[in-house]
């Protein structure tokens, strides 16, 4: 386990390293960066006086272990905009972002599971075809314009459910003030509702998928025919034998599914003013805060690996046959 | 967005190849393809509904009623069917906030996804399949530095990426092309290498190596066409994708100026006007995406389906 562990470990950081190659040439792609900088009317002397304030003018692997550098101190850059540290704004909203992302993921996940072993239970039924066309339309929609008709009919519509605004559940949570936190959970929720199927609309519909076809592919093996033949109840050997095999596949894709539902939160939060990290990622494009931006990939490709690396190994925990492979 | 369905999808064509090598033969494939769709209707559907698709994307400007771009502004915000002041214009979906006719700015608007679509699949497709097919073939170094290089890729969520390279380069098609597809390469890639593998062991290719045929020839010209079955698979999921991922970008600002009317850019529009009560700006062009995009996801589960009955039903 151990040398699974550090085996794991070590390609984490290469893709960590990776990421930020990446994410350092990128801002170099379109020519010198100097130019994001300045204001369109700077002349000669400014231009020059900014290129070599920021280092620019150094040569370029030079400039990248500054940047890693500073990285590992915790410098991810200064926001062109608002002229303060991007990794302290991106914090700031991180919280709200995360709550939208768990909560989106929940739904995902809580959704998908019972509905996949229904239609896989009846398969070939009305009720299966309506699950997997149910979940065809929602691999198929794009989730912005999603939020679109839900903020259209739900939210003005039906007026059942607020359409923007955020009501704050960690923060208070993790400043250790659980009478406000748990208080306005019920809000907090109401809030989440509309944004969480925005953003979980395509994994909900994914992961159905995925929980049918597998529930499938272990009903027709062996056990599952020797477990009948001792005349267990159908129930318990749906539950029991083959609900936790076939939830197998769901779990791999668990940590992925978390950067992909990240990755979803821009538009989602831009649609609904929700205060997080997208819509601060959507309004640094719109003001080519290119700084931000690149702070925002970098924190949240973090994010996306360490949540890989603990996935994998709890994994590898579950089932020897990986760390040993 | 697009990588996350990817993984899905190279599960179902390592399904497609396995079944590759026994399957019958004694229909001819266009016959057993015709018949195959006949009896699931949907996929019928699905191919009808493309078609129309594609014929609005390549004759829109003959269609369209109206210049998807010419403005009046005591037209703004006419709801569907409304006509104009002499009531010879009827405008079927309404104008926007600038008073330009939806109709036609949805029709001109199918022309960039369907082009950003297939290009960007195809600019993918083939530098994946290419680079796999090499890495396959040659192995080593070449293969470690190809595969550790998807690796990266497959790690973090290159959306991301993606949107800080078009906020780099800014927005533009060919630099969405681009972007997008190098963004999927990877897929094929891995699917290309596998295959190849398996291939260069297999009699032909050794009967082609002993006749003295140069590697490229039998790479391209006696391996590719028998892996290309499931990476046409992959290409057609890959295609509804893409087109997701381009109205996702458009509609955030970095996809296409705004100056050519698309899906996405359309549906940003709508935003500023939503509270207003306008949804026919809101509704049509999403439902366009929608359509184009299901039309595609259903065509390819039936195209897994075909290339291996085993799996039919089953995802």
């Amino acid at each position: 386990m151990g040398k699974y562990i550090i085996r794991r470990l070590w390609q984490s950081v290469i893709v960590i390293l990776g990421v930020t190659v990446l994410a350092f040439v990128t801002l170099h792609l379109a020519g010198d960066p100097t130019y994001l900088y300045v204001s369109e009317r700077a002349g000669q002397e400014e231009i020059e006086a900014t290129r070599q304030k920021l280092g620019f003018d150094r040569p370029l692997p030079e400039q990248y272990f500054k940047f890693l550098g500073g990285m590992l101190q915790g410098d991810l850059g200064t926001s062109l905009r608002a002229r303060q540290p991007a990794l302290g704004l991106i914090l700031e909203r991180l919280p709200a972002t995360i709550e939208l992302t768990l909560f989106s993921m929940l739904l995902a996940t809580l959704i998908a599971i019972p509905i996949g072993i229904l239609a896989a239970l009846r398969r070939g039924t009305p009720l299966d075809g309506g699950v997997m066309l149910f979940a065809m339309i929602g691999q198929s929609i794009p989730g912005f314009w999603l939020g679109i008709m839900l903020i259209l009919f739900v939210g003005l519509g039906l007026r059942w459910l607020p359409i923007s605004g955020h009501v704050p559940f960690l923060q208070p949570l993790f400043a250790g003030d659980f009478g406000t936190a748990f208080g306005s959970l019920p809000e907090s929720i109401r809030h989440l509702i509309l944004p969480a199927v925005t953003v979980g609309v395509f994994s909900l519909s994914r992961n159905a998928r995925l929980v049918r076809s597998s529930m499938l592919e272990v009903l027709s093996l062996e056990y599952i025919t020797t477990a009948r033949s001792k005349g267990l109840r159908e129930g318990t050997i749906v539950m029991r034998h083959a609900f936790r095999n076939a939830l197998f596949p769901l779990v791999t894709i668990l940590g992925l599914e978390f950067g992909f539902l990240l990755s979803g939160v821009v538009v989602a939060e831009t649609v609904f003013s929700w205060p997080g990290v997208g819509r601060l990622v959507f309004n640094a494009i719109n003001q080519r805060d290119i700084p931000l931006v690149q702070a925002a990939v970098v924190v949240f490709s973090f994010i996306f690996v360490g949540l890989n690396l603990l996935v994998d190994i709890v994994y590898a925990y579950l089932d020897p046959r990986i760390r040993l492979s | 967005m697009a990588t996350h369905m990817d993984n899905v999808n190279t599960s179902a064509a390592a399904a497609v190849i396995r079944l590759e090598e026994t399957r019958p033969n004694e229909m001819s494939i266009l016959k057993r393809a015709r018949l195959s769709m006949l009896k699931a209707r949907w996929p019928l559907v699905a191919l009808v509904l493309l078609l129309i698709i594609l014929f609005l994307a390549v004759f829109g400007p003959a269609i369209a009623p109206r210049d998807p771009n010419r403005q009046d502004l005591i037209l703004r915000l006419l709801p569907p069917m409304s006509t104009d002041r002499t009531g010879e214009i009827t405008y079927v979906l309404g104008t926007d906030g600038m008073g330009r006719d939806l109709l036609s700015r949805v029709i001109y608007g199918t022309r960039i996804s369907i082009a950003v679509g297939f290009v960007a699949v195809a600019v993918g497709g083939i530098l994946g399949t290419t680079l796999g097919m090499l890495a396959g073939y040659f192995g080593g170094p070449l293969d470690d530095i190809i595969m550790r290089l998807a690796d990266i890729q497959l790690a973090f969520p290159f959306i991301l990426l993606t949107i800080m390279m078009l906020v780099v380069l800014g927005p533009g098609v060919a630099n969405l092309v681009l972007v997008l597809g190098i963004s999927q390469w990877v897929t094929y890639a891995r699917i290309a290498r596998g295959q190849t593998m398996a291939q260069r062991e297999r009699e032909y290719v050794e009967a082609a190596r002993c006749l003295g045929t140069p590697r490229g020839r039998i790479i391209f010209r006696q391996i590719l066409p028998n892996i290309l079955a499931p990476i046409i698979v992959i290409a057609s999921f890959n295609v509804a994708s893409v087109i997701l991922a381009e109205a996702s970008l458009s509609f955030l600002g970095l996809g296409v100026p705004p100056t050519i009317p698309t899906w996405g850019g359309i549906l940003a529009e709508s935003r500023d006007q939503l509270l207003g009560g306008y949804w026919w700006l809101a509704v049509y062009p999403g439902l366009a995406i929608m359509l184009t995009v299901l039309s595609l996801n259903i065509l390819g589960d039936w195209l897994r389906d075909f290339l291996d009955p085993r799996l039919r039903g089953r995802e």
